[in-house]
């Protein structure tokens, strides 16, 4: 298949280059060796990962990252909303990660749903005697306090892993005990590089301790899916579900936003996984293809025409009746997106944006804002690998820069030099880039907004940017930089 | 694949003794591997005729992280084709040493270090279980038999019984079990007996008597296993019989751990302590 070709005025691979040449001229030679790689204009056509990523971050850059832990907790366990998930350590690592990314949940808080704060508070003596026997008590309290619980996790933090203690057995006495699964995730912070490992862990959990162990009770039907590597932030799931649901496909788990732990330990049952974010899910789609030859397929719901080609292709899978269903919708659709394009766009149109966020938004997000008449100047991860950066190649713009966990530092200089009309990126990189006067979006969380996934997210992420790049306020702020 | 851990007291003679045994193992034509669970790094020497093997931890801090690490690295080929791995570790006093032994072990898991072609994993594991990270070898899944190396003095079998004392831990909530008291001996008074005693206390056996004999030291510092070194000699014929019976051993149990009292009452009734000795328990000029 042969992609267009997309330019930028006034951006070539020499001018990216010299840039960020310049930016790392500030470097030592040491660093500067290291971080080069990380750095490159784009090659659209080659489709290839232009940079080199999934290492070690420079020690004394300012980056972004976070830890296998935050991948557990904040990313793949956390969202799955009728369990209890508790944070096994001492107690800032839970509290600093209570809430904090937005994966929307239904139900009652502490009847149906669980998003609170559980610590096993680690003391000195647990440290020293080591925390086994505490744990226990907690997990048999949690049972009694919360019984509507379906399951419990035990995420550990940095100092269990450094005492060794054997959650694992813990958790497997526990289980019997308490007749609750327990699931013991070993997602130490210091264990790899980024949150990508944490991710990858907690994969191999759901493999070693969840998938197939419940059934789903309705008999298995030709359009099962799952959608997998979905977080309802800003209740994106909420989006696309009944689109799916419309188009004729029923959605039997979502992993793991708004999740349900028994409907994902069912899910050896679909006839389809839906990838959405595939560097924290692709571990387990590629399990169930293999043991349960279960297919898989990442696709794209940002922007009118990321959404209708990611349906047509459902349709192309599943058949006629799918594919009728599919032209339906597209076409319900399709007249109230050209409305929001039709308002939006020209107020939008050449505007330049710079993204740096996580798992799919880097590439996922580029022709939602071409949509709007604008262009991405600028892409990168925090935590991806190679296979993302091969992902991102095509969707970007060719010469454009792509950075693997930028720093702080090579951030703004690349700002300085592209002068983007808006920034997203996380809680970390607004104030700097507000003080520059640059309209900015936390685009993790969709900036306590959203969804932004989906027809019905499409609108919403229109009205988003243009009220973050056009507001007034932009044009009081005189930024001393 | 059976899967063995070895404990005893520092200096005690632990990784001789795996490595005799394994060479003995090797040449009744098993298939073993051998994982050194101590910073020191010295569970293979005899085995690789150098202590220059490459530690998981010494790879893992030049490379900044272990997911860069390759098996072929990490794990050696010795004498008998017996594999080799040593998990290594910090220099004493700093770092944590524990969790490079739990660093190592995942890591031989997860590259598929393990393969089903063995008959044997020894993991040798430095004298005391101080942290949860030295237990790591006897967690689920992996070493299910234990055998404590020690001899008659008082603070080895203070240690075995220490050592009982967490295998008790671990066998309530795993199949831990354990196999045996290895005495390698001193030749302190009434060995033989004592150790026997020793391991009827505590419900298990005393698998081999290992008599002390200047030859391991000759072919340890050729950097050799006596069996290797020389083949034909006595001390040889007893690491054999070890492995043998090691290699038919049945008898594995959970351990009865005895109380302080109980083992000095055992060493007054061999007569290593005198019961009417008025000095028994009491520090000069107290």
């Amino acid at each position: 298949m042969s992609i267009e070709i997309k330019n930028v005025e006034g951006i070539t691979r020499e001018s990216t280059q010299a840039m960020i040449d310049k930016a790392l001229d500030a470097y030592p030679e040491k660093g500067r060796k290291k971080r080069a790689p990380h750095l490159a204009p784009n090659d659209q056509a080659g489709c290839s990962a232009c940079v080199k990523s999934n290492r070690k971050t420079v020690p004394g850059v300012m980056s972004a990252r976070g830890c296998a832990y935050a991948g557990a907790k904040g990313v793949v366990w956390g969202p799955i909303r009728d369990m209890v998930h508790v944070s096994h350590g001492p107690v800032g690592c839970g509290w600093y990660s209570w809430g904090t990314r937005r994966n929307l949940m239904t139900g009652i808080n502490g009847v149906t749903n669980f998003a609170m704060q559980f610590t096993s508070d680690f003391q000195e003596k647990d440290i020293v005697y080591g925390g086994d026997k505490k744990l226990k008590q907690l997990l048999a309290e949690t049972r009694e306090l919360f019984p509507l619980a379906k399951a419990i996790s035990v995420l550990s933090e940095c100092p269990v892993g450094l005492i060794g203690d054997d959650i694992n057995a813990v958790a497997k006495q526990s289980s019997a005990d308490l007749d609750i699964p327990i699931i013991p995730c070993n997602c130490e912070g210091f264990r790899g590089v980024s949150q990508s490992l944490g991710h990858h862990i907690s994969n191999d959990t759901i493999r070693d301790f969840v998938i197939e162990t419940r059934e789903y009770p309705d008999p298995i039907g030709p359009y099962d899916v799952a959608l997998i590597g979905e977080y309802n932030i800003g209740g994106d799931a909420w989006s696309v579900k009944p689109l799916l649901e419309e188009i004729g496909l029923n959605v039997k788990a979502i992993w793991t936003g708004d999740g349900e732990i028994e409907k994902i330990a069912a899910t050896h049952q679909v006839r389809l996984n839906i990838i959405h974010c595939y560097r924290s899910m692709n571990y387990m789609a590629k399990v169930m293809e293999e043991k349960y030859g279960i297919p898989w397929m990442e696709l794209n719901f940002f922007g009118p025409s990321k959404i209708a080609a990611s349906l047509r292709k459902l349709g192309e899978y599943f058949g006629e009746e799918i594919r009728q269903k599919v032209e339906t919708v597209i076409a319900k659709y399709e007249p109230r997106m050209q409305a929001v394009i039709d308002e939006y766009r020209p107020r939008l149109e050449g505007k330049k944006v710079m993204l740096y966020v996580g798992g799919l938004r880097p590439r996922h997000t580029v022709n939602a804002y071409e949509e709007l008449g604008m262009m991405v100047v600028g892409s990168g991860y925090e935590f991806a690998h190679g296979d993302d950066y091969e992902r991102t190649a095509a969707e970007m713009p060719d010469a454009t820069v792509i950075y693997d966990d930028i720093s702080e530092y090579e951030f703004e200089q690349f700002a300085h030099e592209l002068k983007p009309d808006l920034v997203g990126s996380g809680i970390k990189e607004k104030y700097l880039f507000q003080k520059m006067g640059i309209p900015f979006r936390q685009m993790h969380s969709w900036d306590y907004s959203g969804p932004y996934e989906g027809y019905e997210g499409f609108a919403v992420f229109a009205r988003d940017v243009d009220m973050a790049v056009n507001s007034p306020t932009w044009s009081l702020v005189k930024s001393p930089f | 694949m059976r899967q063995i851990a070895i404990y005893g007291k520092g200096g005690i003679g632990k990784s001789t003794t795996t490595q005799n045994t394994v060479a003995g193992l090797a040449s009744l034509g098993k298939k073993v591997m051998i994982v050194g669970c101590d910073p020191k790094a010295d569970s293979t020497r005899l085995m690789l005729h150098a202590k220059a093997q490459a530690t998981v931890m010494d790879l893992v801090r030049e490379l900044g992280t272990v997911e860069d690490l390759e098996l072929e690295d990490v794990l050696k080929v010795g004498y008998g084709d017996v594999k080799c791995v040593e998990s290594g570790g910090p220099e004493p006093g700093v770092g944590c040493a524990g969790r490079g032994v739990i660093t190592a072990i995942n890591f031989l898991e997860e590259n598929g270090a393990y393969t089903p072609d063995l008959d044997f994993v020894f993991y040798d594991v430095l004298g005391d279980v101080v942290c949860g990270g030295f237990a790591m070898p006897i967690r689920e899944n992996k070493a299910e038999e234990i055998y404590i190396v020690c001899s008659g003095e008082m603070m080895a079998m203070y240690a075995a019984n220490n050592i009982a004392k967490g295998i008790l831990k671990y066998a309530s909530s795993g199949k831990v079990r354990l196999g045996g008291l290895i005495c390698n001996s001193r030749k302190t008074d009434k060995e033989y007996e004592l150790i026997e005693a020793l391991a009827d206390k505590l419900g298990t056996q005393m698998i081999h008597f290992v008599p002390r004999d200047n030859q391991v030291q000759r072919a340890e510092l050729r950097r050799m296993t006596v069996i290797e070194y020389s083949p034909d000699h006595p001390q040889a014929t007893e690491y054999r019989e070890l492995a043998r019976k090691i290699s038919e051993n049945k008898m594995l149990v959970v351990p009865k751990p005895l109380t302080m009292d109980e083992l000095e009452d055992l060493l007054m009734e061999f007569g290593i302590m005198e019961a009417d000795d008025p000095n028994v328990g009491k520090a000069e000029g107290a």
